[in-house]
């Protein structure tokens, strides 16, 4: 087909920009005290946090809003 | 609710930390799939998502002006209705000045002409991504750009546009407002609104760290207040019926949510009461 315009054919392609080098504080989770209600999964602006609660730091840009919204205090931000 | 997995907005995108947009086009695609097709005016969300030569988006999208995304939107449906392709979705992600400013007359006319569109708007209350210029969505006493505050303003003079309420007065089968605060209720409607087989409206409101003020992790704390303060109401519209979808147990002062954000401190008590007398005016005509 005939691009007419800019057209992006790569879809998903900013996974490129490795957006975790903007952070100053990183979110790490206490999996003992997880309890699985996904809140950091559906919160995260940068869907970088899967369903087993794995964070990407590839991405993650330390917004803290899945520290904010743990409802047992289960991730911690700390520097880095 | 089973939430799936898979991600069609894929990281990497220049939202600010803490984005409230992402987070609510996350989920909206979560739940409308891979057999998407997007569509989205100049905005926040468009301009985050694709620098050139990159993409965030992993369903088809279009970027068009800030003014014609829901004609874009008709053309796209009509074009897929003519090749028999009746099961793929279409939405338009505008924010609220692409909705209640700009783009007001082409959302318009496609709701009138009946296509079977998803319009969400992400109303953050503001141009975000020109520097915080108000809006018609911009709420009364709010500081912007272009409505300082200072010794002869107290900021937005004028009330928030209904355009939720302007939606249901086009007669389409469905009309809801959402919040990203509330993830559920949001996919639920946005389930709701593909199964419509007329055009659907859902008007999404999300804080914005930077217009707004408050530190980035706050996001969705600041539009769970909104809710439990009655200064966002949470309702559907379905073949005319209204029906609140969320009622807070018991609504919290307005000034809980106003003292939280930098573009609402400057105000007088005053107007603090002002925005309280309006916010109870509009909780008793809804009955929350």
């Amino acid at each position: 087909m005939t691009a007419v315009g800019a057209t992006v054919k790569e879809p998903g392609s900013s996974v490129k920009n490795k957006t975790g080098s903007w952070r100053t504080f990183k979110p790490v989770l206490d999996k003992d005290k997880c309890i699985d209600c996904e809140n950091c999964f559906l919160f995260c602006p940068e869907g970088c946090i899967t369903k087993e609660n794995e964070i990407d730091y590839d991405y993650c840009k330390g917004c803290g809003i899945c520290a904010e919204e743990c409802p047992v205090k289960a991730i911690k931000m700390e520097r880095g | 609710m089973e939430i799936p997995e898979q991600e069609f907005l894929a990281a990497g995108h220049r939202g600010c930390a803490g984005c409230g947009a992402t987070i609510g086009a996350r989920l909206a695609l979560k739940m409308l799939g891979e057999n998407t097709v997007a569509v989205s005016a100049t905005g926040c969300l468009e301009v985050i998502t694709t620098p050139y030569p990159e993409t965030s988006w992993k369903v088809p999208w279009i970027h068009v002006a800030f003014e014609n995304s829901a004609a874009v939107a008709s053309g796209v449906e009509r074009a897929l209705k003519s090749q028999g392709k009746d099961d793929v979705n279409v939405v338009v992600f505008a924010g609220d000045g692409g909705t209640a400013d700009i783009g007001l007359q082409s959302l318009s006319g496609a709701m009138e002409r009946g296509h079977r569109i998803i319009y969400i708007c992400y109303d953050n209350e503001a141009y975000m991504n020109t520097g915080v210029q108000r809006s018609g969505a911009t709420p009364y006493g709010a500081s912007t750009t272009t409505s300082p505050h200072g010794k002869e303003s107290f900021g937005e003079d004028k009330p928030k546009k209904n355009i939720p309420m302007i939606m249901a007065a086009h007669g389409v089968p469905y009309v809801a407002t959402a919040s990203i605060s509330y993830p559920e209720d949001f996919m639920k409607k946005v389930k709701k609104a593909a199964e419509m087989e007329g055009p659907a409206y859902i008007h999404l409101h999300q804080p914005c760290t930077t217009g707004w003020g408050y530190d980035p992790s706050k996001t969705i704390e600041m539009g769970r207040l909104a809710v439990d303060t009655g200064a966002w109401i949470l309702y559907e519209i379905v073949d005319g019926e209204f029906k609140v979808t969320y009622r807070p147990l018991q609504r919290k002062p307005v000034n809980e949510y106003l003292n939280a954000q930098k573009r609402f401190k400057h105000l007088a008590d005053e107007e603090k009461e002002k925005i309280q007398n309006y916010v109870n005016q509009v909780c008793a005509e809804l009955k929350i």
